[in-house]
């Protein structure tokens, strides 16, 4: 996908601005916020699950060229190819060789937010093959003229149900229908055909899992079960961090998975595949691939950010952000919005092409709080900052302000100087009411907010002088 | 005991009334309060900007100025937290640092939970009657497991009723420089937190952390919003608002 991360401010200022998207952006923030809040307390012992969660996935990091070796040694002992994909081009280069080996013309895809790094819908359709997404928020986007996902579980939930009601209206040339249950029953029935016309599914993948050689994926409206069981052709899609060594381990993480992404106990469909159809067994594709995704990936794991490779895709870090709450996921600007997606963007598409994403949050933590897997994100989010100053990414200015800052800091005297004859200039500004309205080197500032001088005395004085007395 | 007070280098700066406050407060509870004259910044502004070097400098000299006290305390959960969960990582590879850094982070406290923690303190001095809503500050709350402390403290003022706001775990906005880089998307989320303190009906917002009060006052003003008062709790506290 096109990176539009340097736009950020821009693209936030835009979002801040759509009345439209704010209403759609507050309903989603009380829906899921108070669900998960509500799903958690189910567990016997919530923090007790959340630290074998996170253990479960620093371990299968830690270990992952064994559990990659595995995986592909068990998924090929049932009948299913393994292959590699180090770039996005080479994700779309092996899912058209694919293709063109077993003659598909149609694909039909689930929600794979792998599969969005590389535009892999666009090389399809270069390809002169057609493709139709199935999971309902994706398939909005794609008849929409393929506009980018704004959320990683929910990608169309910047749109209201009157919008979705239009965009089916003008598309399926049909009535207008303003009911959610009639909307869904519309797009079930287009999508029916296209389940049934397809020569290959293409899925993503909540879980490898290394010991069986099987994928998880993880849905609520089923498009996945038959994405992947009524063509012939199956590929699975997924990054290599997504290995989990056991399916007991991926029990405990799926406890966890649907509570913190949309507080549902467990989401609607939970699709184990393991292997191709075998002789005599009535489901299943009779040709199976997975395609495994660095793209980016290693250099995270032998990066000071592994503990970001936890990620099992929740979105409760973006649920939860106060930034993303209100400006939505399209201004990040790539695939992965909100505090993961601001440690992930960078490492993946360059430092240099991310720069507002690392400081795009307040530190507030509140991500590292919901995370299931413990990703100390803010943590990360100051590691890259730190990453950008070591390059030398940052505006001089800015890397003169703090050292400056430091040095005067470091001196007690001249900094007692520069703050008595500060705390007077502000008072100054303050004028008769005491509110400074515009703050030179601060416009950020002063632009949406006033600043209530001080006294005009430091505490450092004041507290001179009360000893003198 | 000997209390070092650490007092921000906010408030010394924009309401030093915050330092006294503290001050009285800590002397009710019985302790022997130094100032430390020389005292500035904790470096957190550099820290999270992401120059190290910038904050390091700093870290060692609140090391060296608090050592000789029993404990730290600083009315603000934003300077104690970097105090005492991020200068460890911030001063993790200067040699022969660890014992006494493990001293400095297990003595240093945000002042409403070592009044309460410590000091178990039974009264307090202020006199204030009427509505208070508190902003609970994302250092204070997430990095030093401060929430019924500052809650429990004004519970001991009888004229006071506090009435909680909706969302008052969400981040104001503030962020350090954040407030600067991205002022537009910080003054929408602290207009978010103006419209739950103003929903509230408190006439005083109460809270522990410099950032959040002049972020939150500042964008009341903008509001045009004149009659809710922005304290931090232990002017509250204390009785004391400006000195």
């Amino acid at each position: 996908m096109h990176v539009a991360s340097m736009h950020f401010v821009r693209r936030a200022h835009d979002k801040l601005g759509d009345a439209g998207l704010q209403k759609n952006l507050g309903t989603f923030k009380t829906r899921f916020v108070g669900a998960r809040a509500r799903a958690i307390t189910e567990l016997d012992d919530f923090e007790g699950t959340r630290e074998a969660a996170r253990e479960i996935r620093q371990r299968a990091l830690d270990n992952l060229d064994t559990y990659l070796e595995m995986f592909e040694k068990n998924a090929t002992a049932n009948g299913a190819t393994v292959l590699w994909a180090e770039t996005p081009a080479d994700v779309n280069r092996l899912v058209l060789a694919i293709a063109a080996k077993h003659s598909v013309r149609k694909i039909i895809k689930s929600k794979s937010m792998v599969s969005e790094e590389s535009a892999l819908d666009h090389a399809i359709e270069a390809a002169g093959l057609s493709v139709v997404e199935t999971d309902l928020g994706e398939y909005i986007l794609q008849i929409n003229d393929y506009e980018a996902p704004s959320h990683i579980v929910g990608p169309a939930l910047h749109k209201s149900k009157e919008e979705v009601s239009d965009l089916f209206a003008k598309r399926h040339g049909t009535a207008r229908k303003t009911d959610i249950g009639e909307l869904c029953m519309e797009a079930r029935q287009v999508l029916r055909q296209h389940y049934l016309s397809a020569d290959m599914g293409v899925s993503g993948g909540n879980f490898f899992v290394a010991e069986t050689g099987s994928v998880v994926l993880v849905t609520n409206e089923g498009n996945a079960t038959l994405t992947t069981t009524l063509p012939r052709v199956h590929v699975a899609i997924s990054g290599i961090e997504k290995i989990v060594p056991t399916m007991e381990d991926v029990a405990t993480l799926m406890r966890l998975l649907a509570r913190s992404a949309t507080g549902q106990s467990i989401s609607n469909y939970v699709d184990i595949l393991t292997g191709v159809r075998g002789a005599g067994e009535f489901h299943g594709a009779g040709h199976m691939y997975f395609i495994l995704v660095d793209a980016g990936r290693t250099g995270v794991l032998d990066s000071d950010l592994r503990a970001a490779l936890r990620c099992i895709r929740c979105g409760a870090c973006m649920n939860h952000c106060p930034v993303y709450q209100n400006i939505g996921g399209h201004a990040y600007g790539w695939v992965y919005p909100g505090p993961i997606g601001s440690v992930l963007t960078p490492m993946y598409v360059g430092l240099e092409n991310a720069l507002p994403l690392p400081h795009a949050s307040t530190l507030c933590n509140q991500c590292g709080v919901v995370c299931p897997v413990k990703i100390p994100l803010p943590d990360l989010l100051r590691t890259l900052r730190e990453k950008q100053v070591e390059r030398g990414l940052r505006p001089w200015s800015e890397r003169a302000g703090f050292r400056l800052w430091s040095w005067v800091a470091q001196r007690p005297a001249l900094y007692a100087l520069g703050t008595k004859i500060a705390a007077r200039a502000l008072r100054w500004m303050g004028g008769a009411d005491g509110y400074i309205r515009k703050l030179p080197l601060a416009e950020g500032w002063t632009s949406g907010r006033d600043m209530r001088a001080p006294p005009g005395k430091t505490f450092r004085e004041l507290y001179a002088q009360s000893k003198r007395n | 005991m000997r209390v070092g007070l650490f007092v921000t280098c906010l408030v010394d700066l924009m309401r030093p009334s915050i330092g006294f406050a503290a001050i009285k407060l800590l002397e009710q509870g019985g302790c022997e309060v130094y100032v430390p004259a020389t005292q500035t910044c904790c470096g957190q502004p550099g820290y999270n900007s992401g120059d190290r070097a910038a904050a390091k400098g700093l870290a060692l000299k609140v090391l060296d100025e608090f050592e000789d006290c029993d404990y730290l305390v600083a009315p603000s959960g934003s300077c104690s937290g970097t105090i005492k969960t991020h200068y460890p990582d911030l001063l993790a590879d200067e040699p022969g640092l660890a014992d006494r850094l493990a001293r400095l982070t297990a003595k240093t406290y945000e002042l409403t939970d070592f009044l309460v923690s410590v000091l178990k303190l039974g009264a307090v001095p202020g006199t204030f009657q009427g509505t208070v809503t508190y902003h609970d500050s994302c250092s204070s709350l997430r990095e030093m497991g401060v929430k019924q402390q500052p809650r429990e403290l004004l519970a001991m003022m009888p004229g006071v009723r506090v009435a909680e706001m909706a969302e008052c775990e969400t981040c104001c906005g503030f962020g350090g420089t954040f407030s600067v880089k991205f002022g537009e998307i910080s003054s929408r989320l602290a207009d978010n937190k103006c419209r739950n303190v103003e929903e509230s009906g408190a006439e005083v917002l109460a809270l522990g952390d410099l950032g959040c009060m002049l972020n939150i006052e500042g964008r009341l003003h903008r509001r045009g919003n004149s009659t809710v008062r922005v304290m931090h709790v232990a002017e509250v506290l204390a009785g004391i608002e400006r000195a």
